[in-house]
């Protein structure tokens, strides 16, 4: 494997694009606040956005051949110095949430005018900033430590981000309160987690602590670290049980904050496990505590289920999108469950094929809620007709979230399938479109309203702005595209699935 | 006539796909949508007649547009089968289409551009199924067709169509995405290729009993061949206006099933393979379950676009018959029933539709006297039926003869009996209707007889059609011939 190290003598651009990656929305957040200006603040937050997005498509193409770049923060080596790390997975998740920024935020400023109040719009775009930066920064790092720190700054941003809700509806700050709690009970469990891992190894870079921790016996400060890393993760994550905070806060939150959270909040806590579960305790300490099997298997196939079944029986699109996500995240976690590379393949490529198709249908509702002032199936009535184009990318992303074929849902689904039969697995196999027919149901809830009613509204609903349906039919034709070329999210997430697996070998 | 092949099947989709869009833009410029989507019919048939000019019965190379998964690509090819599906469907969409236009207007349906928007979406569909190279594009095609005619049964928008609609719905995604994909994944899991290929491509991956067990996966899991106990959607379609039941329900989607069902057959198991491992005897079996009992419940309905739709779920058993037969009479006799059956059927249910724009009547026993109010419809009537129930002169005879000729050479004595009695089943609850129309006078009729027919547009059509029915006696034997490469065992 070619190998890049950067040394603190780096002198070109190119060698810091790693911290740039964060550094470049991490300043123009407080940028935005020092300037105060309105005018000023959406132009700043969508540059910061995009420039990450440009970063993230060259790191990407760096390591997609499975090299890794290794960047020393002040030129500090590792393990004493902070490190961040960029292979295949992370580029990846980089790609994903810095893409789906870009493209939420022209769409956020119509949505947010809307929703919120002026006054409130600058501090907003500097939160949105923050939040961005914190995952980008949970997903760059090398550093367990600095994914604490990271998780903590897109977390607190994201419970005032959904909060601001309150402005249609107050219920958004219990929302945003529960999840303050719930997160910061996951924080928690999470920091203690990574105390008892120093506390055993005396390292926090990832990499050596894969060293130590392979060398080490296993014990039961390491079982109990490894304890309360998962469940602290699996509350960001919404892991089934977990899951309690979720529905409340995508319901309530802005609509471009939903689409925005929807698209990577979950799906960098994803990834945050797999990276503590394969890369820094390893496949083989996996494979002896019986956690996938028991844990992580039934809790998926609940998600699949359970929360499929209540989206059925929701009358409000955001709410029944909110908890079809936790489901979604329960076929994320059964590909991990699989433990093979098949598997890890089809958790990876779910976590991307997921984020764009429920950006897409967020951004839907967000459209809706603008023009027929709710998101409730009867706000939907007859709006097939009035609002063609915004309803006719939703149906696009309803079936890839469905999984039909020529669609990027196919494609996961498909993989998924192909796991469980080469485990030999038959049952889940059965399982996985079983529960694919739920969402059939779901949405064609969403369908019938839109299309097979007549609106009870007495002036029919405008055409949302070109401003949100151009990035809405952006996402919705991406899901197309990403189900018929799957060249770029099928090599990414091979070779992201082969590093994982390869635990500690994996980050040499 | 140069065009090449490769451009041919890729314009045979292309012009439908055009049409969707003409019909959406176009949707409040009734004359020039109606017409531009009939010259648009005219010339996919033309650009299918001239990939039949070209290939012939030959089976060409795939043509791979691109790579989806690994091993799993986008292709298209043309053969025997699928060739044959391409010119029934295209054909009998100008026949349709002109009826349509009559009954749309005739009968002031609302939403015409949507309709006609879906219903060439549904061509479109038809057409990436008849030339698809591997069952992964079959399977793409097959679900863009549920979708794309589940808005053509939910036209009316009144609760019972969004009730057939689900139904519908329900039905066909729950067995293509539950049964059918499964099957799919696991053969791919097995041979690592989905391309279709004579004699099939799962010979020594897959020992007997499993076989049938695979063979389960995609004989229910093809949802729209409408073998029992999954047949439910078809009368619940029956919502739907009558061109959308003509076309697709009598032909497009039903045949894509059967389509499906013979390709599997063919392509992915091979006849040999079939023959030799026994895997298909149940299905077998289930066919002739679901030929005679269709029939049977066919005879209790009174609602005439009913009694058709059980009278289709029976002669689509023939097909998958056929199929698990497992002999190159059974193949070719499938293949060839699917063009007898559509031709006859088309001819009904677009009789059916011109007798509820003259009346509004659907049911049965309200029929009494029609016949010779409206001569024409039910003239046509006649002949589609006798086609269906098989009697010379007219096309059904063939695929019928055929079919037993493959139930002899298995030696299956029960089969062939099961066909005769299907036949007089047929001749049962499709006589009356024909019967009541000429022979029995309403009451109330005592007045002069006066014409009730409507438009030529509607009952042009099926006059159009039966008069197929007779031609396709006397032609029978080069759409045998055409076939028979299907057959051939190695």
């Amino acid at each position: 494997m070619a190998t890049q190290e950067v040394h603190h003598v780096a002198l070109t651009l190119t060698d810091h694009l790693p911290i740039l990656e964060v550094l470049v929305p991490f300043v123009a957040a407080p940028l935005v606040v020092v300037l105060g200006s309105r005018r000023l603040a959406w132009p700043i937050a969508f540059a910061a956005s995009a420039i990450s997005f440009v970063i993230a498509c060259l790191l990407l193409l760096q390591v997609l051949d499975g090299s890794y770049i290794s960047y020393h923060i002040g030129g500090w080596a590792p393990p004493l110095g902070i490190e961040y790390r960029v292979d295949a997975a992370n580029a990846f998740v980089l790609f994903l949430v810095s893409g789906i920024s870009t493209l939420i935020l022209p769409y956020a400023r119509a949505s947010f005018e809307a929703e919120i109040p002026r006054r409130s719009t600058t501090l907003l775009y500097a939160l949105y900033l923050l939040c961005l930066t914190g995952l980008l920064g949970v997903v760059i790092t090398g550093d367990a430590f600095n994914v604490f720190v990271f998780l903590e700054i897109s977390s607190l941003s994201t419970y005032v981000l959904i909060a601001q809700g309150l402005h249609r509806d107050k219920r958004a700050l219990t929302a945003a309160y529960n999840y303050l709690i719930m997160g910061t009970i996951g924080a928690t469990f999470f920091v203690i987690g990574i105390g008892f891992l120093y506390m055993a190894t005396g390292t926090l870079n990832m990499a050596d602590l894969a060293d130590r921790i392979a060398v080490q016996s296993d014990s039961r400060t390491i079982r109990a670290a490894f304890a309360f890393i998962v469940v602290g993760v699996g509350l960001k994550v919404a892991i089934y049980p977990l899951h309690l905070w979720l529905p409340n806060a995508y319901t309530f939150a802005p609509s471009a904050i939903t689409a925005f959270l929807a698209g990577t909040a979950t799906k960098v806590a994803i990834y945050v496990l797999l990276r503590f579960m394969f890369s820094v305790f390893q496949p083989e300490f996996i494979a002896q505590v019986p956690t996938l099997e028991v844990i992580i298997l039934p809790f998926a196939l609940l998600a699949m289920f359970g929360a499929s079944l209540t989206a059925i029986f929701q009358r409000d699109l955001k709410r029944m999108l909110a908890y079809s996500s936790i489901a979604q995240i329960g076929y994320m976690l059964l590909g991990i469950a699989f433990f093979s590379q098949a598997g890890l393949m089809a958790t990876m490529i779910q976590l991307f094929n997921h984020g764009i198709t429920k950006a897409a249908l967020f951004m839907g509702v967000g459209a809706f809620v603008l023009r027929a002032g709710g998101s409730f199936y009867h706000h939907l009535y007859g709006l097939g007709k009035s609002m063609p184009w915004t309803s006719a990318a939703m149906v696009i992303a309803g079936i890839s979230l469905i999984g039909v074929p020529g669609t990027a849902g196919f494609i996961s689904k498909w993989l998924l399938v192909q796991a469980a039969l080469d485990a030999g697995w038959w049952p889940i196999a059965i399982l996985i479109v079983a529960s694919s027919l739920l969402a059939v149901i779901y949405v064609w809830r969403m369908i019938e309203a839109l299309y097979l009613t007549e609106t009870s509204a007495e002036l029919p609903a405008r055409q949302a702005p070109l401003s949100m349906v151009v990035p809405l039919w952006i996402m919705a034709l991406a899901c197309i595209y990403f189900g018929f070329d799957s060249d770029l999210t099928l090599s990414a997430s091979r070779t992201a699935a082969e590093g994982l697996l390869a635990g500690s070998m994996g980050m040499e | 006539m140069g065009m090449d092949t490769s451009t041919a099947i890729l314009l045979s989709m292309i012009l439908p796909a055009v049409a969707v869009v003409l019909n959406l833009v176009l949707r409040s410029r009734d004359n020039l949508r109606d017409g531009l989507t009939f010259v648009i019919a005219a010339a996919t048939f033309a650009v299918v007649l001239t990939i039949l000019y070209n290939v012939g019965g030959q089976t060409t190379e795939p043509l791979v547009l691109f790579e989806v998964l690994p091993g799993l690509d986008l292709a298209f090819n043309v053969e025997p089968l699928g060739l044959m599906f391409a010119l029934l469907a295209s054909s009998l969409w100008i026949v349709t289409h002109i009826y349509a236009i009559g009954y749309m207007r005739t009968n002031k349906e609302m939403n015409h551009a949507r309709f006609f928007a879906c219903f060439s979406f549904a061509i479109f569909s038809v057409m990436g199924i008849a030339f698809a190279a591997n069952m992964f594009t079959l399977f793409l095609f097959y679900e863009a067709l549920t979708l794309s005619t589940y808005p053509l049964v939910a036209h009316k928008g009144t609760p019972e169509a969004i009730k057939g609609a689900r139904t519908y719905l329900g039905i066909l995604i729950s067995t293509s995405i539950g049964l059918q994909l499964v099957a799919i994944i696991w053969t791919f899991g097995l041979t690592g290729t989905l391309d279709f290929t004579q004699g099939g491509i799962l010979q020594d991956h897959i020992a007997g009993p499993m076989a049938a067990i695979l063979l389960a996966l995609y004989a229910f899991g093809i949802g729209k061949a409408a073998l029992m106990p999954f047949h439910r959607w078809l009368p619940a379609a029956m919502v739907a206006p009558t061109p959308v039941s003509a076309l697709l329900h009598a032909v497009a989607v039903v045949k894509a099933g059967v389509f499906t069902m013979l390709k599997i057959g063919i392509y992915i198991f091979g006849i040999d393979f079939l023959a030799t491992t026994g895997a298909s005897v149940w299905l077998m079996w289930l066919a002739a379950f679901s030929i005679v009992a269709a029939s049977v419940i066919a005879m209790t309905k009174d609602n005439l676009k009913a009694r058709l739709a059980y009278s289709t779920i029976s002669q689509l058993s023939y097909v998958t018959l056929g199929m698990a037969l497992a002999t190159s009479m059974g193949i070719v006799g499938g293949g060839l029933h699917v063009v007898m059956h559509a031709m006859g059927k088309i001819t009904l249910f677009m009789c059916a539709g011109s007798i509820y724009v003259a009346t509004h009547k659907t049911e049965i026993s309200d029929m009494s006297g029609l016949g010779r109010a409206m001569p024409i419809t039910f003239g046509a009537f006649l002949i589609g039926a006798l086609s269906i129930i098989g009697l010379p002169p007219l096309g059904g005879s063939w695929s019928k003869w055929l079919l037993m000729m493959g139930a002899v050479d298995t030696g299956q004595m029960v089969i062939i009996a099961v066909l005769l009695v299907s036949s007089l089943l047929n001749v049962a609850y499709l006589m009356p209707i024909v019967g009541k129309g000429f022979f029995i006078r309403d009451n109330a009729a005592a007045a002069p007889v006066k014409n009730l027919e409507t438009s030529p547009l509607v009952w042009g059509p099926p006059a159009f059609t039966a008069l197929g029915c007779l031609v396709l006696f006397f032609f029978a034997g080069y759409i045998e011939a055409f076939l028979m490469p299907l057959g051939v065992t190695n």
